[in-house]
């Protein structure tokens, strides 16, 4: 794996998990993990929280909206968010659903 | 080992099962990985065990599934292998030659849930010629990428890399991206099993992994993201030991053809322990009970210059194999780290193979093969034998 690379993109597009990457919770690890050809990452806490809305519909700005709504005592969450998931496009994990 | 009252660090939780389904393969690469002696290894698991091994790994939290061997293809029941895996939610990974894929069977392969095929190249010594430029190879590789693709799959290829080849690294670079590859991985040969028998014969000088790298890296920048290369250095030509399987007992789980599990593809040649069997354990025992799987586990076996090294989180003291092959000690730190008082055994190998031709005394190179196997596990010098 190279090292991670921030690859910032449009926050009002919509974004997908990227192709052959499946991503699901695993029970004896308690924890959300991303699969991927002969590969494997942990997404605990707000990784797997973020992740689990990312369905090809909504874009950034609706799930940090979303977010901030399930926890509003957390207060302002887009630069977590974005910093996440820009390293996460960075890594190819994810795509906006206009291509890369 | 255990001791009454003593205290346990807690055991970590494996994810990754690596199902080495049969010792069959119809090629015989000269730096295969399986273990040398594997003819004279006990009957194949059934397909019952291996579905209750798949089972038992869900349970324990693995995950990642890799279906190796010999050539996993040689099994007529992978299809049900697959569709089992599916069902309990591994992430599949076959990793094979292409050599027996149809498309009736990568259809039920994609019908059963298997993510991802991993293409290799190989046998690239014996057929060197044929390989690069024969149609017979290339026809089959080709017929095998355009199945991977028709079915939806990344089509990665993996190719080992040594001194026979290195030099036409740029011609296969041309032949992957010929097939439509998307990702390449060239991986410099490490130095077990029947690899570390014919390592006189495939270590490569420093000059040949300069010169394919720098080919590599112009490859990289004509093809730009169409093609993701990963070029692998041989740990020879390093200073800091590999952070083999992350740590023995770690993450990652080996069952072998003949149901021994093991922490690594190359762990059985290790003296004094004794790996348990599927077929008298369940995984969860075995990962987390046996003691093998204990034996490496954590640091307090280690030596120095390991034992005090500040480094010893990061890549463990590398490969217990390799230790041992090479020092007769499997808890001395791998001989790769320039730490290591025995780091002199790997950098004479190095040294050695700088001649640019190889003397003529070199020992003959030696196929993967059953003639050769049985010969080597009666303790026998193989039979050369030609193709
Ligand atoms: S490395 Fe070659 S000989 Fe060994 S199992 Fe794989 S394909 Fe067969
Ligand atoms: S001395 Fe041991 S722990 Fe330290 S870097 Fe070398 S192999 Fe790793």
């Amino acid at each position: 794996m190279a090292t991670p690379k921030r690859v910032p993109f449009d926050h009002d597009t919509p974004i997908a998990i990227a192709k052959y990457y499946r991503f699901q919770w695993e029970p004896a690890q308690e924890c959300h993990v991303l699969l991927f050809p002969e590969g494997m990452v942990q997404l605990p806490g707000s990784g797997g929280e973020i992740f689990k809305r990312i369905d090809g519909a909504r874009s950034l700005n609706a799930i940090v909206a979303e977010l901030e709504q399930a926890y509003p005592e957390a207060g302002s969450l887009r630069a977590d968010v974005v910093d996440f998931l820009e390293v996460a496009h960075g890594n190819g994990w994810i795509r906006t659903s206009a291509g890369a | 080992m255990e001791t009454a009252g003593s205290v346990r660090a807690p055991v970590p939780k494996p994810h990754w099962l690596n199902a080495e389904l049969t010792y069959k393969c119809p090629l015989h690469c000269v730096f295969c990985y399986n273990p040398i002696d594997y003819a004279k290894f006990g009957p194949e698991l059934s397909t019952d065990d291996w579905i209750r091994v798949l089972q038992q790994g869900r349970e324990l939290g693995l995950v990642q599934l890799g279906l190796s061997g010999g050539e996993p293809l040689m099994r007529d029941d992978l299809e049900i292998i697959v569709a089992e895996a599916g069902r309990l939610g591994y992430y599949t990974n076959l990793i094979t030659s292409g050599i027996g894929l149809t498309e009736k069977r990568i259809a039920a392969f994609k019908e059963g849930g298997l993510n991802h095929i991993q293409l290799s190249f190989q046998d690239s010594t014996r057929e060197m010629n044929d390989w690069l430029s024969s149609t017979k190879t290339f026809e089959l590789k080709k017929r095998a990428a355009e199945l991977i693709q028709k079915y939806d799959y990344p089509m990665v290829f993996n190719c080992v890399m040594h001194r026979h080849n290195l030099d036409h690294t740029k011609e296969i670079l041309e032949m992957a991206e010929t097939l439509g590859a998307e990702y390449v991985e060239l991986a410099n040969t490490q130095f077990y099993a029947w690899a570390m028998k014919n390592r006189d014969q495939l270590m490569p000088t420093r000059d040949q992994l300069q010169r394919a790298e720098a080919v590599t890296n112009a490859f990289r920048e004509r093809v730009g993201d169409k093609m993701k290369i990963y070029f692998v250095h041989p740990d020879y030509y390093e200073t800091r030991p590999k952070a083999c399987m992350n740590g023995w007992g770690s993450i990652f789980l080996n069952v072998a053809a003949d149901g021994v599990a093991l922490p690594c593809h190359e762990a059985r040649m290790l003296p004094g322990i004794e790996f348990p069997n599927v077929r008298d354990h369940d995984l969860k025992w075995i990962w987390n009970e046996s003691p093998a799987f204990g034996t490496y586990r954590g640091d307090t076996w280690m030596q120095e210059p390991c034992r005090s090294c500040p480094e010893k989180e990061k890549d463990f003291g590398g490969c217990r194999c390799q230790a041992f092959m090479l020092t007769g000690d499997a808890t001395n730190a791998d001989p790769v780290c320039d730490l290591s008082p025995h780091h002199h055994l790997i950098t004479e190998q190095v040294e050695k193979a700088q001649r640019p031709q190889l003397p003529a005394n070199t020992k003959p190179i030696v196929f993967r093969d059953d003639r050769n196997s049985r010969a080597l596990a009666a303790g026998e010098q193989p039979p050369v034998t030609t193709a």
